[in-house]
Order: C-alpha cells, then structure tokens, then sequence
C-alpha cells in the first residue's frame, strides 16, 4: 500500500503536464481528463485511509523513499513521503473537495476560452498542496510551499485582462514572499540546530534544545504561517485574490491552500511546545486575526469579500487553536476539516449565485434569490448555519471547542483569547447572517446593467449544484460524526498529542454563552438588513464601518510604512551607490591612472637608466637579503 | 737524513702515475631532446652555407619543425620512460638534471617553439616585394637601414632564414637552462639562449631602426645581469667550494664540514652565500622581467619583430622560471627564511608596477610587455609557495601562460595597415565591428590574461594563489587578487574598444594570414580553452611533475 502514496501527488502532477503542455488540441477533453486525475488521487487517498484505519492506532504512519534527493554529505534531503493520521486528513480534504470543485469548474467555466489551461493550473494546485502534506521533510515540504504559491500566483491572475486581477495576483506573490522568507529562514535554522530536515529527526531532537533556538524557529515559522494563511500582518492579499475564479477561491483561498500555516504550525508542535513565547505570538496572532476579519466581513458588499474576511476570521481561529498547544491542536484540524466543507460549499454558493446574476458580486442588488435559486439557498443556507455554529452543525462542534479551549489556557490570558473566541462568534453570526438576508431574502433589487441587459437569475447546471450539495451534506454532519465518541480526536491524537483542558467555567457554560452570543449576532444582524429595506448604493455608514471597508486600512498602513518607506530606503541606497560607491571606484580609478602615468614617466626609453634601475634593484635585493638574516 | 727521507717522500708523491682523468659519463638517450636541437641548429647553419637561397626557406622551416617534433618525442618518450618520477636523477656527471620539473618545462618549451616558428615562417602578411614573399623580418639585417644596400637586398628577394638556426639555438639553451644543475651549466645556458635572442630582436623588416634599438638595449642590459649573475656564481664558489647544485646545498645545510684548504679563508662565510645568492637571483629575476629587473621588457618586446616577442614572451619566461625554481628548491631550500621575505617584495612589486603602469599604455604590444610583467609576480607568489603545490602550479601556470602569449602576439600580427602592423591601440578600435572573428580570437586571449573562469588564466591562477595561500602567503594572493582587479580594467578595456567603439575610417584592415599562423592561433585557443574547461588532466601532469630530482 505504502507505494501508492506517491501516486496521489503523481496523478494531479502528471495532468498538469498534460493539460498545460498538451496545447489546443487537448481543449476539448483536458477539463474531463483534470477532473479525472484529481478523483484518481481522491480515490487513491481512500484506499489509503482504508488501509490505515485496518491498523493499530500507533502503527499508521506510512512512508515511502523514491530517491535521494540532495545526496551531500552532512546535508541530506530526501525526495520521500510521510503519511500519518494528519497528513491523511489534509490528503482526503485536499482530493476531496478538490475533486468537487474540479466538477464544479466544468460548469462555471463553461464558457471560457483558456478553461483547459485553468484546469491545468488546479492539477498543479493539488499536486504541490499534497506534495506539501505528504512531504517527510521541510525542504520538501518548501518545494510544495512555494508550488501552492505558484499556483496560487497564476489562478488569482487567471483573467490576467482585467488589470485588477493581475494587481492581485501580484500583490498575494509579493506578500507570500515574505512569509517564505521566514519558512527559509526557519529551515536555515532547523539545520543549523539539527543539522537535518527530516520530520522525525528534527522533532524528535526538539525537547533537547535550547528555548531560544526553538523560539527562533517557531516565530519564522510562524510568519511563514501568516503568509501562507492570510494571518495579521500579512492579511493583505486574500481580499484582492477573490479576483480570482470562484472555484479557485473556494479550493485554495477557503478550504484548503490558505490552512497550510494551520498544518505547519500543528505539525511542527513539537517545536512550538518548547518554546511558549512563540505559541504567545501565534495566539495573538490568531485572535487578532479571527477579529480582524470578522470586523472586515461585517463592512462588505462584496460577497465574495465578505466571505475572504470570513476565512481570515475562521482561520485566525483555527491559529488561535493551534497556538495553544496540546489542548488545541485536534480542535484546529478539526475546524479546518469543517471549515473546508462549509467554506468551499459558501464560496460555491456564492459562486452560482454570481453565475446567474451575470457575475454581479455587490450583494446590495441581490436579494430574494431563494425563490429563484432553490438548491443554491438550501445549500449555502446549510452552509451558514454551520460557520455560525448553529447547534448540531459542523461549525458548531468545531468552534465550540475551540471557544473553550482558549478559556482553558487559564488566567487572564485564557479570559482574554477566550472573550475573543466568543467575541468572534458573535460577530461571525453578524456578518453571515447579513450576507444571507441581502443575497436571499428581502426585496428583489436587481437592475439592469448599464448595457440594459437585466439578469434573469436561475439555478446553475448539474455539474455545479452537485458538488455544493455533497458539501452541504459534509457542513451539516461533519461536525457531528468527528466529535460524537471523541471520533477525531481519537484519530489525530496519536500524532498531535492531547491534554485535555479545564475551563474555568463549566463547558456547559460556554456553550449557552456562545449560544447567547450568537443569538445576539443573529438578532442584530435581522433588526438591520431583515427589516428595514436595504439601500441599493452603500450608506456613508458609521467611522468603524467606513475602516473596515478599507480593510481597516491595511493597504494604507502598508503603503505607508513599507512602500513608502522602501522607496525612501531604495532612494537612499541609490543615493549613496552614486556618490560614496562610485567615489570610491571612480576616485580608485583615477588615482590608479595617476599613478601609472608617473610611474610609466620612469620608462624613459635611455638603457643607462635601466641600468641604474638594475644596480639599485639588486643592492636592495642584497641589503634585504642580508637584512632579513640579521634580524 | 730525516729531511732526505722527506724529499724522497716528495719524489715518490710525484712519481706515482698521474691519476687518469676519467671519461665523462654522458647518458646521450636522457639528454636526447637538447641534443636533437643542437644538432638540428648546426645542420641548419649548415643549411644556410650550403643550400641555395631559393630553397633555404624551405628546408630551414622543414628542418626546425622536424627538429622540435622529434625532440618533443624524446621528451614524451623520457617521461614515458618514468625519467620524470621513479627514474628521475642527476645525467652528465651532475650537470643536468632529468627530472620531472625538467622534462615538463622543455615539453612546454619545445612545443611554444614550434607554434613560434609556425609565425617565424608566416609570409603572407605583407604584400610581396618585388614577386618575392616577405616575411616578418628583414632582408638583409646586415645592411643599414634606409640605405641602398637594402634596397637591393629587398629586390633581390633576400631573406634572413638564419632566424631559424637561431631560434634553435635559443631553444637548445632553454631546453638545458630549467635542467642545469650546476652554476656553471646554468650560466653557458643562459648566454647560449640569449645571443641568438639579442639577435633575433635585431632583425624586423619594418621600424627597423626600432628593433636594432630594442636589439642593442636588451643586449646591454643582459650583458650586465650576466655579469651580476656570475659574481654570484664566484661569490657562492667560495662560499661552497662547488657550484654542483647538490654539494653547495649540503654545504648550507651543514651536511659538508670537510674544507677546502684552498678556500679556507671563504668557505662557510654566510655573507658570501647571502650576497651570491642574491646576484644569482637577480640574474634569473632579470630574465623572467620581475621589477626593478623589468625596464627592458616593454623596448625590447615593442621593438623586436613580433614572432620573436611572442617566442621570447612565452619560452624564455618559462625556462626562467624552471631555473629559478631549481635554484631555490634545490641550492637554497635551507635558506628559505632568508629569500621568501625578499622574494615577496619583489613578487609584490612586480604585480602591481606591471598592472599600474600598464592601465596608461596605447600601444598594444607594450601593454602586454606589462601584462607579461604582471604575470611574472603572480607565477613569483607560486614560487614562494615552497611547496610542491606551488611548483606544480607554477608548472601549470607556464603552460597556460605561454599559449596565450603566442597567440596574442599571433594575432598582433595580423592588425596592419600601410605602415606595417598597427600597434597603437587607438587604431584597435571597432575592429570587433569589422573583424569579428579576429576581434573574438583576442578577446579570448585577454579574458584568458584577466583570469576569467573557462579559461586557462584562471585556472593557472587559482592554482598558483592557491598554493601561495596554502604555503602561508595570504597577504601576496590578497595583492595579487588587487592587481587583477586592476590588470582585468585593461584587459577588458581593450575588448571594449574593440566591440564598442566605432571603426575609425582609416583604421587597419586584418590580413588573412596562412595556415601557419592561423594554426598558432589556433592551437593558442584550443590550449586555453581546454586548460580553462578540463585542466584536471594537465593539473594531474604537473603535479605528478613536481618533485625535483637531487
């Protein structure tokens, strides 16, 4: 079995090369032959988890060596897989809806010219994202890091026309490039430290290491993490990459690209549980983040930024989850897990919803879909009650957990992170449920577009409304099947380690407060939207909302401080290459040139004065010679 | 009766048999590469008696090419023989050494020879004079310049093909010059490949005032250096009772306590070995144009016709060198603490005069009389190295070196316009626009100069500054990396001109020259590119050279 692991990353890999070097004439077939490759790993992923799950619980790693891949002595690095219990989970997660939004591009990009080309990049996609999980190594692993990010790169810029997409695409590179910088650097260190990559050796050696080095390491990776998963400061980009398809945002800017800093953090816990000051920064980091986005999502108009802010609010808990430690390692995934469902079913939702509103995104001149669009209502409805963790949902078990055990990181900073889950969650409930109501219910408040052409909204073919359905079911059990009998917990515990933690208040509390806060998120959100007709162009709205439809400056903040300040920097620098650098060389030049006029002066073409160069040359030959036996 | 006794004692001491001097023991087959080229230089001589002139020519370019082939087979077939490792001693009653060191410098020497002689014998480059083919040099060197008797040489279709018994003889007495071992060896050596030089630099057919100029300096000047290096060889004499390299070195070392009561008063004096070394030193230093001994190079190498400045550049450089190394890894290891510190001073005097002065030249053959000067430090700090590193990357460096230098001056040759070749470097100018080819040969031979990686210059460079390091002398790499910088401004500023200025309009044209010079040329690239691309081979050959026989 263990010999088929490479096959989940070769199937994708190979379809990309086909479909992206195949050229015209595989444009009829490559998005069958796309989607085909991706359910081949999906199937190959199952077979595999079967196998696993017919083993003992401490006899489920898998791992197969293709070859060496940097054969240098004193540094090894392996081209080899590494499949536990969480690599698994990612591996079914990333095939799975992989596979389904794959079906689902069929229909939605229909009718574009260069689809052969999109589905290439999505084999990519997959390829480099499993490659990314399955990798035993972090050097390998960097080699799927920066394929996602490529992939990433090329899909956000896929309608490269529009100028605002190509913007984007850049923007998410350049921003992911400086969380790559602290995924190298932490590499550098790992090396430097452990003197290897490998999984197993490096976190095996963690306990023996100094916290220092471990901080070093876990605030790099980190930053990587921030990068890669949208986290505070490096939040900038997942907003502008909704430029992007809507199934690349519901595969790689919801369910499953943007929680790759997720899996690094909790993979590399070894490292993190040495050294608590960088689990500190990371559930800043979190918390910051889950309330960040969720302020974000509340201001927008944009649906499908509305749900960006959404992913970075659901992430930041999933970080927030993962910084803790033990107590929360399980409870990250398993949001993750039930986030990719319910996130990539929204994005799809949202998706079939711009489908049949002539890809109108401004949820202001939505409303009153849900008699047009049955099947989309039904299953971004299931979808939403499960983010807001709507009782016996996915969203509900997953986030649940995760408010209490922040509360059980004990003293004031488990009241703190804790008050900001619960925050969080009120707020979640705000935003989603606004989101709802604008595009579902109210007034109809559709107009023709500028061109006259008025949109006649309508259910999306089979192949799109399938895969939401599937997720939908995935939103509503999903939650449920993981916690009842602790299931998941059971199952990633092996790998992550668990300790349970203890709340200050009972578990039942926190869940009736949650309960309340939701409510009250729920109510507000109705009061505002539900029941005052909602204005076509957007109010000037409050300071707060004004903020956080700028993304509570960001890009000002950035524009500011690094933009502007790397251009004075850049300036400076090319100041002082002008002046001081070509002083010297040019000041260095002359003076060489002065000196070898003079000294040429001294050819003077006369053999007496050769001769007398000779003679004085040699008694100073001689006195040096005899000097240096004197001393 | 006591005092009968003692004179009868004298008459007896007198009346033994006069002790027979020995018949020298020659090994003939070791010595066979010189002695093929003394031989072919007499027969050529010869030629020049008894052929007529219309076929001298001919059999002068025959005769020394055939000559330098079988002596570059002797040569293989010594080594071969395991005469340059296992077999490796002292031939000729001590006089010559048959070793490694030895037989690798004659082989680089002979085959620098014998692309020399293919320029020697180029005569398509000027146009004919009077229905007769011209080569580089003049008609009759006998015959004043300017004057009749010239110009009825010329119409006459005279040709000076004595250069070719010459260059023989230079090359007999290069081939003994990096074996001998012994001063006095060294020292006829030394005049048997310098007259025929001194000769050689008088004779160009153009700016014939010039090289009689160049011919007369340099002879002076090595007049001079030759007799600095024999009171040296005297001083030493004393100082050893020998100028056997192997007994004067016992003597420093202190092995030899026994003395010469004719030399009782001198013997073991550290001063005089101190003093004759250094004239010794001096002598070799002039030869190889290390600073202050430098100020010939740039006259001589202008004046002389240019094949003999590539042929001097390239073999008398690396039999210098040979000697050189000899003298102080055989005579005066045990003065190691005493020339290193000297021998630093002047290496680094010498890379930096030879890259400084040579930023401001204009003409082309002087900047790489300074190139060549340049180079000379950087082989000195693998001298210094003391190692065998060091000797074999000076070795490797000489190889390189000298086929770079042919070339260079090869292609020098080809650059003409009405006044003969055009040196200056102004009239260079956009000749990459208009000889691409020619331009693209040169610019190989200056990047291979400047050290650039892919060509032999860097590879023979990083060799000797290796060793240099490796044998303690960090500061000279660090001076002779500053130097470089500087020589590569030159080097690429010529490339530079060449490709990016705009050809003057009454600039020189290139001759197409014969397949003589063309495969000079050629065989300079080919070596450089080869020693730049896959040196290990001939890395591997001049370590495995390296060991100096005793």
């Amino acid at each position: 079995m263990e010999n088929l692991i490479a096959l989940l990353v070769a199937a994708p890999l190979l379809g990309a090369a086909v479909l992206l070097c195949g050229g015209r004439r595989l444009d009829k077939a490559g998005h069958w032959l796309g989607t085909l490759l991706a359910g081949a790993s999906f199937a190959v992923g199952l077979a595999l988890f079967a196998d696993m799950l017919g083993r003992d619980a401490d006899d489920r790693l898998m791992t197969q060596h293709l070859f060496s891949w940097i054969p240098v002595e004193g540094f090894q690095a392996d081209l080899a897989f590494h499949l536990d219990q969480l690599s698994m989970t990612f591996v079914l997660l990333i095939s799975g809806v992989g596979t389904l939004i794959h079906m689902y591009s069929i229909g939605y990009m229909e009718h574009d010219e260069r689809r052969r080309r999109f589905f290439g990049y999505l084999n990519l996609f997959l390829a480099a994202m499993l490659l990314l999980v399955l990798a035993d190594n972090y050097l390998l692993l960097y080699v799927g890091w920066e394929g996602v990010g490529l992939a990433s790169y090329l899909l956000i810029g896929f309608w490269q026309h529009k100028p605002s997409a190509a913007t984007a695409a850049k923007k998410a590179f350049l921003v992911n490039r400086v969380g790559d910088m602290g995924l190298s650097i932490a590499i550098m260190l790992m090396f430097t430290t452990f003197g290897t990559f490998a999984f197993g050796p490096v976190l095996g050696a963690a306990d023996e290491t100094s916290e220092g080095r471990l901080t070093a390491i876990g605030l790099m990776l980190l930053l990587a993490a921030c990068g890669k998963s949208a986290q505070v400061p490096l939040q900038s980009w997942l907003g502008d990459a909704m430029e992007g398809p809507t199934p690349v945002s519901a595969l790689i800017h919801a369910a499953t690209m943007v929680t790759a800093g997720v899996y690094l953090i909790v993979r590399s816990g070894a490292i993190f549980n040495g050294a608590p000051d960088a689990q500190l920064a990371t559930v800043v980091v979190g918390a910051v983040t889950l309330l960040f986005g969720a302020i974000v999502g509340c201001a927008k108009d944009d649906i499908k930024k509305a749900l960006a802010g959404s992913t970075m609010s659901q992430i930041g808990y999933m970080v927030l989850a993962a910084g803790l430690g033990p107590i929360g390692y399980v409870f990250a995934i398993m949001h993750l897990v039930t986030h990719g469902f319910f996130k990539a079913g929204l994005f799809l939702g949202a998706g079939s919803v711009m489908h049949g509103m002539n890809d109108e995104v401004d949820m202001r001149k939505y409303g009153a879909l849900r008699k047009h669009m049955p099947v989309t209502f039904v299953t971004f409805g299931l979808g939403y009650l499960a983010i807001i963790g709507f009782p016996g949902l996915s969203g509900f078990f997953s986030k649940d957990k995760i408010i209490e055990a922040a509360f059980a990181k004990g003293g004031t900073e488990g009241w703190i992170l804790g008050g900001a889950a619960l925050l969080g969650a009120g707020i979640t409930a705000f935003y989603m449920t606004r989101v709802m109501v604008l595009t579902f219910f109210g007034e109809k408040r559709w107009q023709p577009d500028a061109d006259g052409h008025a949109p006649h909204p309508h259910e999306s073919p089979r192949s799109m409304t399938v895969p939401m359905v599937l997720l939908a079911f995935g939103s509503v059990f999903a939650g449920g099947f993981f916690s009842i009998g602790d299931r998941f917990l059971g199952w990633l515990e092996p790998v992550t380690g668990y300790t349970h933690g203890h709340p200050p208040v009972s578990a039942l509390t926190v869940t009736l407060a949650t309960m309340v806060v939701l409510a009250t998120g729920v109510a507000i959100a109705w009061a505002m939207y539900g029941r005052r007709p909602v204005p076509v162009t957007a109010p000037r709205g409050s300071l707060l909302t004004r903020a956080a439809r700028r993304d509570l400056f960001q890009d000002d903040f950035n524009h500011v401080v690094l933009v502007r300040g790397g251009e004075h920097l850049t300036r400076s620098l090319v100041y002082v290459d002008h002046t001081l650098v070509d002083g010297v060389v040019n000041g260095t030049a002359a003076s060489v040139g002065g000196l070898s006029g003079r000294l040429r002066k001294l050819q003077n073409g006369y053999a007496r004065s050769y001769a007398v160069s000779m003679f004085g040359g040699t008694a100073i030959l001689i006195a040096a010679t005899l000097l240096m036996r004197a001393v | 009766m006591s005092s009968l006794t003692a004179v009868h004692g004298l008459w007896a001491v007198a009346a033994d048999p006069v002790e027979r001097i020995p018949a020298p023991h020659i090994e003939y087959a070791q010595l066979a590469p010189t002695l093929i080229v003394v031989g072919a230089a007499i027969l050529a001589v010869l030629v020049e008696a008894f052929v007529p002139r219309t076929s001298r020519y001919y059999v002068q370019v025959f005769l020394s090419v055939a000559a330098l082939a079988s002596a570059f087979a002797a040569v293989v077939a010594l080594a071969a023989g395991g005469y340059g490792s296992t077999k490796a001693h002292i031939a000729a009653m001590g006089a010559i050494a048959v070793d490694g060191p030895a037989l690798f410098l004659q082989g680089v020497i002979i085959l620098a020879a014998a692309v020399s002689v293919f320029t020697f014998a180029e005569r398509r480059l000027d146009p004919a004079a009077h229905g007769n083919r011209v080569d580089s040099f003049a008609a009759q060197a006998a015959s004043v310049p300017g004057s009749d008797s010239e110009r009825a040489a010329v119409k006459a279709g005279f040709t000076t093909t004595e250069v070719f018994p010459l260059a023989l003889f230079a090359v007999a007495g290069m081939l003994i010059f990096p074996a001998a071992n012994d001063l006095l060896t060294l020292f006829v050596a030394l005049e048997v490949f310098s007259l025929p030089l001194y000769l050689l630099c008088a004779v160009a057919r153009r700016q014939r005032l010039m090289s009689q100029e160049a011919a007369v300096k340099y002879f002076l000047l090595g007049a001079f250096s030759s007799a600095f290096l024999l009171f040296g060889i005297a001083l030493v004499y004393g100082y050893a009772g020998s100028v056997s390299y192997a007994r004067i070195a016992d003597v420093v070392d202190g092995t030899v306590t026994s003395v010469d009561p004719a030399l009782a008063g001198t013997m073991g004096n550290d001063a005089l070995l101190l003093i004759g070394g250094a004239l010794i030193l001096m002598g070799l230093l002039f030869k190889v144009g290390a600073v202050p001994f430098h100020m010939w190079t740039p006259d001589v190498y202008q004046g002389a016709p240019t094949p003999v400045t590539g042929f001097m550049a390239a073999a008398t450089k690396v039999a210098a060198f040979g000697a050189l190394l000899r003298l102080l890894y055989v005579v005066l290891p045990g003065l190691r603490w005493d020339w290193r510190p000297v021998m630093w001073g002047v290496a680094i005097v010498t890379m930096l005069a030879g890259a400084v002065i040579a930023v401001t030249q204009t003409d082309v053959k002087r900047l790489l009389a300074y190139s060549s000067i340049a180079h000379a430090g950087f082989i000195l700090a693998g001298v210094i190295a003391t190692s065998e590193e060091g000797v074999s990357s000076v070795l490797f460096y000489l190889l390189a070196y000298s086929f770079v230098t042919i070339g260079a001056f090869a292609v020098v040759t080809l650059v003409r316009d009405a006044g003969g070749e055009a040196t200056h470097l102004s009239k260079w100018a956009g000749l990459g626009r208009r000889s691409p080819l020619t331009a693209a040969v040169f610019a190989v031979f200056l990047l291979a100069f400047a050290g650039i990686p892919l060509t032999s210059g860097f590879s023979g460079k990083f060799a000797v500054f290796k060793a240099a390091a490796e044998g303690g002398a960090g500061a000279l790499v660090v001076v002779g990396v500053i130097s470089s910088a500087i020589a590569a401004f030159f080097y690429i500023r010529v490339i530079v001109l060449m490709f990016f200025s705009e050809p003057k309009a009454d600039g020189p044209t290139v001759t197409v020259p014969s397949p003589l010079t063309m495969t000079a040329i050629a065989v300079g690239v080919a070596v450089t590119v080869v020693l730049g691309v896959a040196p290990q081979y001939f890395l591997d050959l001049a370590g495995q050279a390296s060991t100096f026989a005793r």
